[in-house]
């Protein structure tokens, strides 16, 4: 019975999607004042049916209710409570409705923070977003509905994939849906603008604190999902350049370029445009993620279903919503001001470049995931790409946006002085400088790892002498924490994202250029090396657990003869789903990652183990949480929180007249 | 200004492209062999470990190699069909017990019928590797010339003897 | 596909042959060039790290041709002949990829020269006054 009401409550909230898509949007054209506040309410009673149906689901798995085929599908009694809750998105329907229930809570998160814009347009944001809902309730319900019954109910599902039921289950998807979901919002305010035709600073200073919190999510739930590929699988990869990595890759590097451009339309007020159509792709390469893994075009151990006909159906949703907005661009675009000038050398021309290498990095990435099916479609055979490609050919496109990220922060706006930057940033060349040339003649590095060492420490020293450089600039006997403040949070966050991605950087140059691994055969007693380290097989004993049974090594790894660790990798084997996983051993350190997992065995008891010695591994982790750390820091900045209410924010208000040039209006 | 329109015109271009990806197959791996000769080998055969076959003993003929395993499920699924098919025609089919042990092989084809004039003996499936297999089964048709027409992977069903081997066999016998 | 059971059992048969060597220049070659072809079975891991008994035994393989003297490229060609370009990693350069390797440096060159001409034009126009007045330096 209670399923049935979770499918209702889906269909409740399509109806009030509808309502939230159609009405408002009319009234944000026409000047009805009611159907412009229907908005909120329709969007409000969405989310409250969208989340009761998720919490119908939940409970469906939560009290083992094997009549809903989905239950039946991906859970089992044997699993424990936590991870069949987390089996709610395990599949793809599932994780459909937590798609739908993510883009809930933007939805409310909008209504509840956009008391300050003008009525017109946030009724406009929330008739976009209620569109994307209609797509995907749609989509739900008529081709994935995760409340089908299937009668009678089996006695027991068919339990949840071993390698999900691991707690980077928990989070990794959530987070990785708000950041997705997330750049709905800035797509929905793009629109919104385009439709309105207020395309200026304001709509920049409103759409970025929302842009930065989805990027933000999105940053740390593709860390996570390395972070949790790296100990979860047994081989020590932690990235693949997989189809499925790379679908959420890319949204990420153009919401990087989102991020910037947004800055020079907030500041600056110029290439609105521009700005505009990356709002559009951003959340257009988010969809198309969500096309590629669950229309079985790509193969990827992580696509869902692999259904052309649901493919069908999300490719039509994605010409409508894509090919709809890029035209409703192709039409109103022209109609917005053209912004401020600025010289060739500025801050503004540099984020600009900025923007052009990361689409091309985007656009790399997608011309690598995709080529193979062009090539099959024209009928020129079938290929794979994949790492040495994407290693060969992003990696280089790299190298000038971590010279120029450096740089930026240092160029004035408006007209800047090569001439003063080159000689102001001497200290962060020569420690870059000197950096690679220790690598290379003094650790005896290769010359790619001496070039990775240097664009990470330009990238930490022109960061670190920025900061030293602002917090000098103030009257004698300031104190440090006055010094400080007086950037603004985005400031900062600025700051500590540049510093992460040195961070990282310098992680991955390292462990790429310098980590040492060995497949070997041992039996308990045998030891081995890698690095400077010598693992020992001490013992083997089993396990076993609710739904799986397993053998336990202890491994002692030593330093020249100093113990240093103890490590319990795993073999486990899933009754219910008769699989293996392996579950590796990890000593984590600051200058190095110690990585033990087992392999297979032979009945008289040789493991086949994998040793790894990874030095700097730690570094990547540190790299993306510092990164997101600076996303969030950006997006909390005073300016994006204060209500801002002056004269050009109360001509806005009227819906009739579109501001085109800004030239009438002042900021308060 | 039409530079406003490029964005949505390669999106376009774009979504043609994934619309013709959902009719295609992205697992399967294409042989490299079509029209090409098949690969010579020598193995000894399943039943009788002190005779050899080569594919040069059926030149002149149109024939078939079946890839098969006693391990495989998907094998035994197929099994009826193809018994049923070596009795409706005179086409040869060569089986290739694919990194198998020979007892279990033989035993199995005691069991669940023989279709094969006769199988081979390929323990370490390096024969198997030459002919570009990766799962089992597989089934190749060879012409006169001793050149691989047609490779199908997965079991064979009536649908694809009735629709596509029968029919290629019958243009191959012709030639 | 495969009867599970079976194929741990072969898994376990297969597992020594695998990594007896103690030839570790060996080892490391093998490791290079099977790193770079995909596995035909799971296709989402590259033969090197894949434990399923083809992989395992095409890296046997790999191992034995490269012990008897072969190089690098013969290994791979060897592979290539058999499975077609599908198999590698790293899609090989020729007219039909043409695009795939060299588009990416061709965007990038045409994207910052765009950009360029673009900056170079709007300088030329007019300047706004009432907007900079807004947008102080």
């Amino acid at each position: 019975m209670i399923p049935e009401l979770g499918n209702l409550a889906l269909v409740l909230a399509l109806c009030l999607a509808v309502l939230q898509a159609t009405l408002p949007l009319a009234g944000s054209l026409n000047g009805n004042g009611r159907w412009l506040a229907l908005a909120r309410t329709a969007a409000v009673g969405q989310a409250v049916f969208v989340t009761l149906a998720f919490a119908i689901l939940v409970h469906a798995f939560a009290v083992n209710d094997f009549s809903v085929a989905y239950v039946a599908a991906n859970s089992n009694t044997a699993l424990p409570l936590v991870y069949r809750i987390t089996a709610t998105w395990g599949g793809h329907e599932g994780s459909l409705l937590l798609w739908v229930q993510t883009l809930a809570l933007w939805t409310v998160a909008v209504v509840a923070f956009s008391g300050q814009l003008p009525r017109a347009t946030s009724a406009r944001v929330l008739a976009v977003m209620g569109l994307v809902a209609i797509g995907f309730l749609a989509f739900t319900l008529f081709t994935s509905n995760p409340f089908d019954r299937s009668l009678p109910a089996p006695p027991d599902g068919r339990d949840l994939n071993p390698l999900l039921q691991d707690v980077g289950m928990i989070v990794h998807p959530p987070l990785l849906y708000m950041g997705y979901v997330g750049f709905s919002v800035a797509f929905a305010f793009a629109i919104a603008a385009l439709i309105g035709g207020e395309l200026d600073a304001a709509w920049a200073r409103w759409a970025r604190p929302w842009t930065l919190v989805a990027w933000t999510f999105l940053t740390l739930g593709i860390f996570l999902g390395s972070f949790w590929a790296y100990y979860e699988l047994g081989w020590g990869g932690w990235w693949f350049w997989d189809a499925v990595e790379n679908a959420s890759f890319m949204p990420w590097l153009v919401g990087a370029a989102l991020i910037h451009s947004l800055a020079v339309t907030e500041k600056r007020g110029a290439f609105r445009n521009w700005t505009v159509l990356l709002a559009i792709l951003a959340f257009s390469l988010s969809l198309l993620g969500t096309f590629l893994v669950r229309s079985g075009v790509l193969t990827s151990v992580h696509a869902f279903a692999s259904d052309p006909r649901r493919g069908l159906f999300i490719l039509v949703f994605l010409a409508i919503v894509i090919g709809g907005s890029l035209a409703l661009f192709a039409w109103r675009a022209p109609a917005v001001g053209l912004g401020g000038r600025f010289a060739l050398f500025s801050r503004e021309s540099l984020l600009l470049v900025n923007n052009v290498l990361l689409l091309v990095a985007a656009a790399t990435v997608l011309l690598g995931t995709l080529y193979p099916l062009f090539l099959d479609a024209v009928g020129g055979g079938k290929i794979s790409v994949g790492p040495p490609y994407f290693e060969a050919v992003f990696v280089p496109l790299m190298v000038p946006v971590l010279l120029l990220a450096a740089v930026g922060p240092f160029v004035a706006w408006k007209s800047g002085s090569a001439r003063d930057v080159a000689l102001r940033l001497r200290p962060a060349a020569l420690f870059a400088a000197v950096s690679g040339a220790a690598a290379f003649l003094v650790a005896h590095l290769s010359p790619a790892v001496a070039v990775g060492l240097l664009l990470g420490a330009w990238t930490l020293g022109a960061t670190l002498q920025l900061v030293v450089r602002h917090l000098r600039h103030a009257p004698r006997g300031t104190p440090l924490v006055a010094r400080a403040s007086r950037q603004g949070a985005a400031w900062w966050g600025m700051v500590v994202a540049h510093a992460g991605v040195g961070i990282f950087v310098v992680g991955v140059t390292l462990v790429k250029g310098t980590e040492t691994a060995d497949d070997v055969s041992l039996r308990v007693g045998g030891s081995a090396r890698a690095g400077d380290y010598t693992f020992t097989f001490e013992a083997l004993e089993k396990v076993r657990a609710s739904n799986y049974v397993g053998a336990r090594a202890t491994f002692a790894v030593a330093h020249d003869g100093a113990p240093v660790a103890t490590l319990h990798p795993e073999k486990r084997y899933y009754t219910v789903q008769q699989m293996p996983t392996t579950e590796a051993a990890i000593d984590r350190g600051f200058a190095r990652d110690l990585y033990v997992a087992l392999g297979e065995a032979t009945r008289d008891g040789t493991w086949t183990v994998r040793i790894q010695h990874k030095p700097f591994m730690g570094w990547i982790w540190a790299g993306c949480l510092v990164i997101a750390a600076g996303g969030l820091l950006a997006a909390v900045d005073r300016r994006y929180r204060a209500r801002r209410v002056g004269v050009s924010d109360a001509v806005r208000a009227a819906p009739e007249i579109a501001i085109q040039v800004p030239t009438t209006s002042r900021s308060a | 200004m039409k530079r406003y329109a490029i964005p949505f015109g390669i999106f376009a271009i774009l979504l043609v492209f994934l619309g013709i990806g959902l009719r295609l197959k992205p697992q399967e791996v294409p042989s490299p062999f079509i029209g090409k000769p098949a690969p010579a080998f020598t193995l000894t055969r399943l039943e009788q470990a002190d005779k050899t076959f080569s594919p040069q003993e059926l030149r002149g003929k149109v024939w078939l190699l079946n890839v098969w395993a006693s391990w495989c499920t998907s094998c035994r699924a197929e099994h009826p069909a193809l018994v049923a098919f070596a009795k409706q025609v005179t086409v040869p089919i060569v089986g290739l017990n694919y990194m198998d042990a020979r007892e279990d092989g033989s035993r199995w084809l005691d069991k669940l019928g023989n279709p094969y004039a006769l199988s081979v003996f390929d323990s370490d499936g390096k024969v198997g590797t030459d002919y570009g297999v990766y799962g089992v089964p597989e089934t190749f048709v060879i012409d006169r010339r001793g050149n691989i027409r047609l490779k199908l992977t997965g079991p064979v069903t009536p649908e694809i003897i009735k629709n596509t081997l029968l029919p290629l066999i019958r243009e191959l016998d012709h030639a | 596909m495969r009867d599970r059971v079976a194929t741990l059992l072969l898994w376990a048969a297969l597992a020594p042959a695998a990594a007896q060597t103690a030839d570790a220049a060996l080892d490391r070659r093998v490791e290079r060039v099977t790193a770079e072809l995909r596995c035909l079975v799971c296709q989402n891991q590259t033969i090197a790290d894949s434990h399923a008994e083809l992989a395992v035994m095409l890296k046997r393989q790999v191992r034995d041709m490269l012990a008897h003297g072969a190089s690098d490229r013969q290994a791979v060609d060897f592979m290539v002949q058999r499975y077609g370009d599908f198999v590698l990693y790293r899609p090989p350069v020729k007219a039909a990829t043409w695009l795939l390797w060299f588009g990416p440096f061709a965007l990038l060159l045409a994207g910052l020269a765009l950009l360029f001409a673009r900056l170079r034009a709007r300088l030329r126009e007019p300047d706004d006054d009432a907007f900079n007045e807004e947008f102080p330096a």
